[in-house]
């Protein structure tokens, strides 16, 4: 199996290839469509601002890549962010993959939502082996709102959507690779989709 | 529900981890890399790795640090140190680091925490705040203490994330090493006046003070080293502890 992280400039993907080899896996890091291609898996990692990861995205092709890939897809943070229709970062149209709209937290509480969160899913697919209620690392100022594609519920004054699943893509608000233990299995999961 | 966090910080000089008394008087604390897996692997929510000597020598040495504890941990850390350029920030992001903190260098030049957020996104910024407590307030010090500003914490905190700083990390030179608790008169204030996460650090000495500066100062996480490192305290009993005060944790 060949996995692949894409690199469009945006992302930790250090973090991720280390949680792929902490599990026993390899990786490669590529931001070349004919390579992330070939690839059995593609993991789609983000932090930074959606108007200059999707003009990165574009600049490279990696949307077209994107939208055409058949195989299980991973997005994580703004990854998963990016799957949707449009993100208020930016008023920015993003790739339309999932249809949902990315809003700004406005909550009374502090933003960026920052630290170890409670998620609540059904144990099955990409959180299966994983307690329902387990927390998860995340750090954003962005959600998605409850959609059918949320798998996976998370709240924070109001609840927003902790993951995603359409067909083949699936995407996730938190940073697998660096919630510990569930956070391995979850990546674990993806990997022997 | 967001849990409140729970940092040990390692110190590391020449590729060790040490820990001091109000900076001073440094004892050796192993491995850090050994000592940031057994963390991660008995509940700490974070790690903050600081690079004490941070001189151009040293600097390669505590790269690698990073490097190899990025590989062995499977949660977020910080790391900071000495930095005063977006380099630097880079190479310590590409070694494996998910948050950096400045300190000295944001106060001489308050235009890198805009710099850094705009490169790196605010999430990604944080700045270290070491204040004293004195007849006019709690000052911030730079440089390790060594010297002294006129800025008031608050006043710099605020200041701080209008220029973009997702999270302020604030130590009591005061408490630091004392055991004696955290500054709760500092951490409260500073927390009350700032929209983005506040980290208390300086004074841990017992399990109750984290309950206190949870639930007294609003705090968002506390670091601590010395009373994890030289095994007074463990990471479950203090949460264990938070837990019966009704404090989130994980």
């Amino acid at each position: 199996m060949t996995i692949g992280i894409l690199s469009y400039g945006a992302g930790n993907t250090a973090s991720v290839l280390n949680a792929i080899k902490r599990l026993g896996y390899n990786a490669i890091i590529s931001s070349q469509v004919a390579e992330l291609e070939k690839t059995d898996k593609l993991i789609f990692p983000g932090v930074g601002h959606a108007a200059q990861a999707m003009a990165s995205i574009k600049s490279q092709q990696l949307d077209i890549l994107l939208r055409s890939y058949s195989r299980p897809v991973l997005g994580i943070c703004l990854g998963m962010q990016l799957l949707g229709r449009y993100s208020a970062e930016g008023s920015t149209t993003t790739l339309g993959i999932i249809p949902f709209d990315v809003k700004h937290f406005s909550v009374q509480l502090k933003v960026p939502h920052m630290g170890w969160n409670a998620v609540e899913h059904t144990s099955t697919g990409i959180f299966k082996q994983i307690p329902s209620s387990s927390h998860f690392y995340f750090v954003h100022s962005y959600y998605v709102p409850q959609s059918n594609a949320s798998i996976a519920i998370c709240n924070y004054q109001i609840p927003f959507t902790a993951a995603v699943a359409e067909g083949n893509y699936y995407g996730v608000q938190f940073h697998p690779e660096k919630s510990g233990d569930a956070g391995a299995q979850l990546l674990q999961n993806f990997l022997t989709l | 529900m967001l849990t409140k966090r729970i940092i040990p910080c390692l110190d590391i000089k020449n590729g060790r981890t040490v820990k001091g008394v109000q900076f001073k008087n440094l004892q050796d604390a192993g491995d850090p890399v050994e000592l940031a897996s057994a963390y991660s692997a008995k509940g700490a929510d974070e790690l903050t790795l600081l690079d004490i000597t941070a001189t151009l020598d040293n600097r390669s040495t505590f790269v690698d640090v990073v490097r190899d504890v990025a590989r062995s941990i499977s949660i977020p850390f910080t790391v900071g140190g000495g930095i005063s350029s977006i380099a630097q920030v880079e190479q310590l992001l590409a070694a494996g680091a998910d948050k950096v903190s400045v300190n000295s260098a944001a106060i001489s030049n308050p235009d890198l925490i805009a710099q850094l957020a705009r490169q790196f996104g605010n999430q990604c910024v944080v700045v270290a705040i070491d204040a004293k407590r004195t007849s006019k307030g709690w000052i911030v010090v730079s440089h390790a203490g060594t010297a002294t500003t006129t800025l008031q914490a608050v006043d710099w905190a605020k200041q701080c994330e209008e220029r973009g700083a997702g999270e302020i990390l604030l130590t009591s030179l005061t408490s630091d090493g004392t055991r004696s608790g955290f500054a709760l008169d500092l951490v409260g204030d500073v927390a009350r006046n700032v929209g983005i996460p506040v980290v208390a650090s300086g004074g841990a000495g017992t399990p109750q003070h984290f309950v206190d500066v949870f639930n007294l100062a609003k705090a968002d996480a506390a670091l601590a080293a010395g009373i994890f490192h030289f095994g007074n305290v463990t990471i479950q009993v203090v949460k264990d502890e938070m837990r019966r005060a009704g404090i989130p944790t994980r």
